[in-house]
């Protein structure tokens, strides 16, 4: 009896199949580490083979040498010191040149600078880094109850490159066919920025940008006639969910007991950072990245014409404190770790090419003094 | 020497093909020409056809083929008819039943779930009467009707989710999408949105019913198969006598368990499991949104939710701080 021939075909289909749907499923071995309560499930599972990889890519550069904190202010001996002036001459080029490997490494200065004129603001990458060291002093004094003392630098989202590898925009992929046949409710595709999942493919938007409201679950037994949520609106929080699970490589038990997700009693600690995450990064979107959008050429917004935006894969890049929790800050404190003036420019006026200096008040002397009251404590939001 | 087996035999055994019993005047004549399929006659009889479809099958068949193609074609609009991403994302792509604002509006804009309510009305149509058809031949066959009761069954969760249930909610957004992940992730979004499916106590006896389901069918197969060496597949006529294949099967059960089904009633046992699988399932889908609201605080207030310790302390939300 050639047995065989059916086994070997279903095998064979199978195979197909999964090698099909199945690529990037987390293949075994698989190491679980218990997180919560015996018999609750609560576990870290994660894909070992992965991990090599993740730790090669989050390894920390040093700094370039150790500046000293003596001398002349920055603000004093160049032009058009907006944000850094407080820095001493030794702090401020330590941080070009620390800022020149975590962005430009290739192009080197010029990537935001005119060699002919240090202090134009004519190409707008200079414009942006400004505003993205506004940004970054902001996360590291404002979001301590996110980032901690640990802090974030360039870095900790650039690695290397000019845009950040892990960033979103609006996507409408693939696009439906005349509105007279489907709307498909922003779903039923692949979500690349919701886990791969058929969701809400722009939940992101909904929730890092706009303010729309997350809780789904009713928090009393019985109808009460209160609760407007539904199934689309509990998979739109599911979406972005996936989103964050997705870019810290943990599941949803490091931050929920899965019995009861909405119940922050069972909850563990790591979902109060998360809470204060969300609301940090639809912060940076809506108060940094959005404003940027007059000064952003073409081919740095997303193919629907947005700015590329801030989610959680941005800093995190898979793993669950970005770049295994080492704080790069120590070496900028007084760079990144403080506020320096905060003002922000009317990007409506940028001409690029053109714009010699861009601020928000004109050209004083002695304007760029980083603010006296910078101290980092938790600020409520 | 080749041997006859009931399980995967190497013995071939041919005839002249069955036409079956003749038809009452009225009756449509059955179709096609009968034919052989040796790799059939391995998993089960190796004829094939005639097949009976009369008014109700072709009909059946046809509204099934229209919701079909209506949710083929809107999934392949879906992708701006890009027959390569219909291919590719074929698992994740759907047919969503109207946004909320519709409410039970009869045909909202196409575009807009219109075609989900189109499809939903055809596939019920044409599930309605494949069961009067199952209904019918079993009767023109004079067999009991069990099996059109449990398909019944079925019809009653298809339709508790994208009928009766969002008839009650006065929203026919709570229904249920069509498509493999769309359905999947309702599935599991309506447990979230809903406090937990697990502390439904429909939604236990469901699985209860379904894992026994399982069992059953495992046993039985498992016992028949095992005195299949005393013919055990022709079960009831042995049933009365001694040191046959039913009386060993018997035996085998009262002696490791104390307690034994009988040839007869183990059939009772695994219709009536599989009968209420659904039935009960879909009691505690109607129940979920309409009667309660959050099932994991429902299931506290009735002592069915295990205490933990406090194993996080002084987490609290942090919105109402």
């Amino acid at each position: 009896m050639r047995l065989w021939l059916p086994f070997a075909v279903s095998a064979g289909s199978l195979l197909a199949i999964a090698s099909f749907v199945g690529a990037g499923w987390d293949a075994p071995p698989v190491e679980t580490t218990q997180t919560g309560y015996r018999g609750t499930g609560m576990y870290l599972s994660q894909d070992i083979e992965n991990q090599a990889a993740l730790k090669a890519a989050s390894t920390v550069p040093e700094a370039p040498w150790e500046a000293d904190p003596e001398g002349d202010r920055a603000g004093d001996i160049y032009e058009n010191v907006q944000v850094l002036g407080d820095l001493s001459d030794d702090q401020f080029n330590q941080f070009m040149a620390s800022i020149t490997a975590w962005v430009s490494p290739e192009e080197g200065c010029n990537y935001c600078h005119n060699p002919e004129n240090m202090a134009s603001d004519e190409l707008y990458q200079k414009v942006v880094s400004r505003r993205m060291i506004q940004m970054t002093q902001a996360i590291n004094v404002d979001w301590q109850a996110h980032v901690a003392a640990t802090g974030v630098t360039c870095y900790t989202c650039h690695r290397g490159q000019n845009i950040p590898a892990e960033v979103w925009s609006r996507d409408l992929s693939p696009k439906p066919a005349s509105a007279a046949t489907l709307v498909r409710g922003g779903q039923n595709v692949v979500a690349e920025n919701a886990g791969r999942t058929s969701m809400p493919q722009n939940a992101l938007e909904a929730y890092l940008l706009n303010d729309t409201p997350i809780r789904v679950t009713p928090l009393t037994a019985l109808p009460s006639g209160n609760n407007p949520t539904g199934v689309k609106e509990t998979e739109q929080t599911w979406a972005l969910m996936m989103h964050m699970s997705e870019s810290l490589g943990v599941n949803c038990t490091t931050c929920h007991n899965s019995r009861a997700f909405n119940d922050w009693d069972q909850s563990p600690p790591q979902r109060v950072t998360a809470w204060h995450g969300i609301r940090m990064t639809r912060d940076l979107n809506m108060s940094y990245m959005e404003g940027l959008s007059p000064v952003l050429p073409d081919n740095r917004k997303g193919p629907e014409g947005d700015v590329l935006k801030v989610g959680c894969a941005t800093c995190h890049n898979g793993v669950q404190k970005p770049l295994y929790g080492v704080s790069m800050l120590k070496d900028y404190l007084d760079s990144l770790a403080r506020k320096g003036p905060a003002d922000v420019p009317d990007y409506d006026s940028y001409e690029p090419g053109e714009t010699l200096r861009l601020g928000a008040t004109p050209a004083l002397p002695g304007n760029g003094k980083l603010a006296a009251n910078a101290s980092p404590a938790v600020q409520g939001n | 020497m080749a041997q006859y087996l009931n399980f995967i035999t190497p013995v071939k055994v041919s005839g002249p093909m069955e036409a079956g019993m003749p038809l009452p005047r009225g009756d449509s004549p059955r179709l096609g020409q009968p034919f052989a399929v040796k790799l059939f006659g391995i998993i089960g009889n190796a004829q094939i056809g005639p097949i009976y479809l009369g008014w109700l099958g072709t009909l059946s068949l046809l509204f099934g083929f229209i919701a079909f193609e209506i949710i083929g074609l809107n999934m392949l609009a879906s992708v701006g008819w890009d027959p390569v991403q219909f291919v590719r994302q074929l698992f994740w792509l759907g047919l969503e039943p109207p946004p909320a604002k519709y409410g039970l509006t009869v045909l909202p804009p196409l575009a807009e779930g219109g075609w989900w309510l189109i499809a939903g009305f055809f596939l019920t149509l044409s599930v309605i009467l494949w069961w009067v058809r199952v209904y019918r031949r079993a009767r023109q066959l004079e067999l009991g009707t069990h099996v059109a009761w449990a398909f019944a069954s079925a019809i009653w969760l298809f339709l508790v989710l994208g009928f009766i249930r969002p008839l009650l909610m006065g929203n026919f957004s709570e229904a249920v999408p069509f498509g493999i992940f769309p359905h999947l992730d309702w599935t599991a979004a309506f447990s979230i949105r809903y406090g937990n499916l697990y502390y439904n106590p429909f939604h236990c006896l469901s699985i209860v019913f379904l894992y026994g389901s399982v069992l059953l069918f495992a046993m039985h197969g498992a016992t028949i198969l095992a005195v299949g060496r005393y013919g055990g597949e022709r079960e009831l006529e042995q049933i009365t006598d001694r040191g046959t294949a039913s009386e060993r099967a018997a035996l085998f059960w009262r002696w490791t368990m104390g307690f034994n089904a009988t040839m007869e009633s183990v059939h009772r046992w695994a219709w009536w499991f599989a009968i209420l699988t659904p039935l009960t399932g879909g009691i505690g889908i109607l129940l979920t949104g309409t009667v309660v609201d959050n099932w994991y605080l429902w299931g506290m207030q009735h002592g069915i939710v295990a205490p933990l310790p406090d194993v996080f302390p002084g987490v609290v939300d942090p919105a109402i701080q």
